[in-house]
């Protein structure tokens, strides 16, 4: 039954689609803490990105290398003026207003696209198409270590920016107390939106990453669910409880697509993310917060 | 003169209708519904059913979400369940009546077993929770082909009522009408009722309602309960309307239509899940008119109506929070007051960030 190669295969796949559950993850939790709303539209910018990432290969026939930081720039624009423009209206109402207009621009999202570009599925040729490299006797397709460092890379990026500079400071400040780091002289709404601009290139690129796996299909907004049971398994609002969530959720996917019986793959995320709200609704990396009167 | 002359019956106060102009618009209505099928093409006698079925599901939804707060994003699994159940019920000689009471039990039931774990979480994580739920109530149809027929699908029996079949358009119709006025009355009473005070106890303030002896858990459980008999029996009717049940059909699409139907209308309002219900139901029709005004690259395409449902909930979401029941309480105010209104007494009152953080 155990056989090391097929193992070292899985841990390998788990850890790649992991690292984008982690990365879209991520993005939802930047956007979350900056201004308390869990954007449902996130996963509908991923699909955005690798439509338009599409459009400039295979429409505008742009080199690949350039057409990257272009869909990153666009999307980021997009999020940045969603919060700007829409979701600072809503400040102040009760959570249920941020689920709804997040859902109502997810929907005109998907849907703009599919006027756009037409509801079918497509692909588009990366540097990686159809690589394949061996490690230790297992061959792993190029794609999954490019996932693997771009989400080594992206999540370093933001630690240091996080950690290290003025503005990601006050990211973190505003974060914890909005009124307190806005009477210090923080730019909270600029923050706020540039947040939610950062998440949306983000986004972006785990669109640009997945498309290759899978297809640039209207349904890659999919991977937002599982994002999701990602943030719940690492405790809600916590960074690297989504990252740690996010691969823990890809290995259990991969494992349970072999160990287990047939269509449990497909399900496997929800159970956790019911499992764990229901019975440990902290996570494995989540700050207990109770509530107050 | 007696007292009661002067400011009516006790009878009055507690009568559903309670002023003679209130039964004569109710009366006029029910008398343009009983009507209706027989003036408007069979087509659209097909189309209002639907509208009715959504109606129903919508209350269902209002319970839980407009009355007791408890966000659901996972709706459609109660209706698919009702509407497996019912078509089980139906192929094993089960009479309509029964199997359609059933069928809400069933789903009832199966709500009890959500909502006992579900409600010690709240707010953004019961919406997640119920999201999965959903999520997973899917692929468990897909794949339990014994029960369901699976990705291929079942067919549903006719309905048939004392030897007489419902499947054509107009008995159906009186059929939806029904049961929606039942589920309807039903819960109009529960809502005047001490359970139904203790809904909307909990949705203000769970703290204040658990200070006033509500038992706050029980009391979201049973709001759990209800709401998914209702969406059961709604999933039921759905079944005959639809004919073929899939597992796709009650799939997350189904669920946020009706989350926009419950927030469209206004929250914690029955009238506004009807409202809300209408509108919903009615967008595919009216997109459909549109088309043939549109280019036909743009109006081809499904995307449209999703593009538009989203438009929709964004506007409401923005300019008409309160909804549907909100603009109509706010009309109906201006007339009743016409010269005297002015600017401010309907003005939204300002409001400042309320963080749910601790």
């Amino acid at each position: 039954m155990f056989d090391p190669t097929q193992w070292v295969q899985l841990i390998l796949q788990g850890i790649s689609t992991g690292a984008i559950y982690s990365l879209v993850a991520l993005g939802l939790v930047l956007g979350y803490k900056a201004t308390e709303v869990l954007n449902f539209a996130h996963g509908d910018i991923v699909m955005f990105s690798a439509f338009l990432m599409w459009y400039f290969v295979v429409g505008l026939d742009m080199p690949f290398w350039g057409a990257l930081p272009a869909v990153l720039v666009a999307c980021a624009a997009l999020a940045y003026l969603l919060e700007a423009r829409l979701m600072r209206r809503i400040v102040g109402q009760p959570q249920f207003a941020g689920v709804m207009l997040t859902i109502g621009i997810g929907f005109m999202l998907r849907g703009g696209t599919s006027m756009a570009f037409g509801p079918d599925s497509r692909s588009y040729p990366t540097p990686w198409t159809g690589q394949v490299t061996e490690i230790a006797g297992a061959r792993i397709a190029d794609l999954n270590l490019v996932i693997i460092g771009a989400a080594l890379l992206v999540t370093s990026v933001l630690f240091i920016f996080l950690q290290r500079t003025s503005v990601g400071v006050a990211i973190l400040a505003s974060s914890q107390n909005q009124l307190a780091s806005y009477l210090c002289g923080v730019r909270v709404k600029w923050l706020n939106s540039l947040v939610w601009g950062i998440s949306g290139a983000v986004a972006a690129l785990c669109g640009l990453l997945l498309a290759p796996i899978s297809l640039v299909d209207l349904s890659l907004w999919f991977v937002m669910l599982k994002a999701l049971a990602a943030l719940v398994l690492g405790g809600f609002g916590s960074v690297p409880g989504a990252i740690l969530g996010g691969l823990v959720i890809g290995l259990v996917e991969q494992f349970s697509g072999v160990y287990m019986p047939d269509g449990v793959k497909d399900m496997v995320p929800y159970l956790v993310l019911i499992g764990v709200l229901v019975l440990f609704p902290r996570g494995l990396l989540g700050e207990s917060h109770g509530r107050r009167v | 003169m007696t007292v009661e002359t002067l400011v009516g019956s006790y009878d009055q106060g507690r009568a559903l209708l309670r002023t003679p102009v209130q039964r004569w618009t109710y009366g006029a209505l029910a008398m343009l519904l009983l009507a209706l099928p027989w003036v408007i093409p069979t087509f659209y006698v097909g189309e209002a059913a639907y509208i009715f079925i959504m109606c129903i599901a919508s209350l269902g939804l209002m319970t839980l979400t407009g009355f007791t707060g408890q966000v659901s994003l996972g709706q459609a699994a109660f209706l698919s369940i009702g509407a497996y159940t019912q078509a089980q019920l139906l192929a094993n000689g089960v009479p309509l009546p029964v199997s359609l009471l059933g069928a809400g039990l069933c789903a009832g039931f199966v709500g009890l077993l959500i909502g006992l774990p579900a409600i010690r979480v709240s707010g953004l994580h019961l919406a997640i929770v119920t999201l999965a739920f959903a999520i997973v109530t899917e692929h468990v149809m897909g794949r339990w082909t014994a029960f369901t027929g699976g990705h291929s699908g079942m067919a549903v029996p006719e309905p048939m009522l004392m030897g007489h079949s419902l499947a054509q358009p107009l008995p159906f119709y009186y059929l939806c009408l029904a049961v929606l006025v039942i589920v309807l009355l039903l819960l109009l009473n529960l809502m005047r009722s001490a359970t139904g005070r203790a809904f909307v106890g909990v949705r203000d303030s769970e703290a204040a309602a658990q200070g006033l002896g509500i038992r706050v858990a029980r009391t979201k459980v049973v709001a759990f309960v209800i709401s998914a008999m209702v969406s059961g029996v709604a999933g039921a009717l759905l079944a005959h309307q639809i004919q073929f049940i899939t597992p796709e059909a009650f799939g997350l699409m189904l669920s946020l239509q009706l989350v926009l139907m419950v927030f469209i209308g206004g929250m914690g309002s029955l009238r506004g899940a009807i409202l809300g219900a209408l509108l919903i139901g009615m967008l595919p029709s009216l997109i459909s008119l549109f088309k043939e005004v549109l280019p036909a690259r743009i109006g081809n395409q499904f995307g449209l109506e999703l593009f538009v449902y989203g438009a929709v909930l964004v506007f409401f979401v923005l300019l008409e929070p309160r909804g549907l029941n909100g603009r109509w309480l706010r009309i109906r105010s201006a007339l009743d007051e016409f010269p005297l209104l002015s600017r401010t007494a309907v003005r939204r009152q300002k409001s400042y960030m309320r963080s749910e953080r601790a």
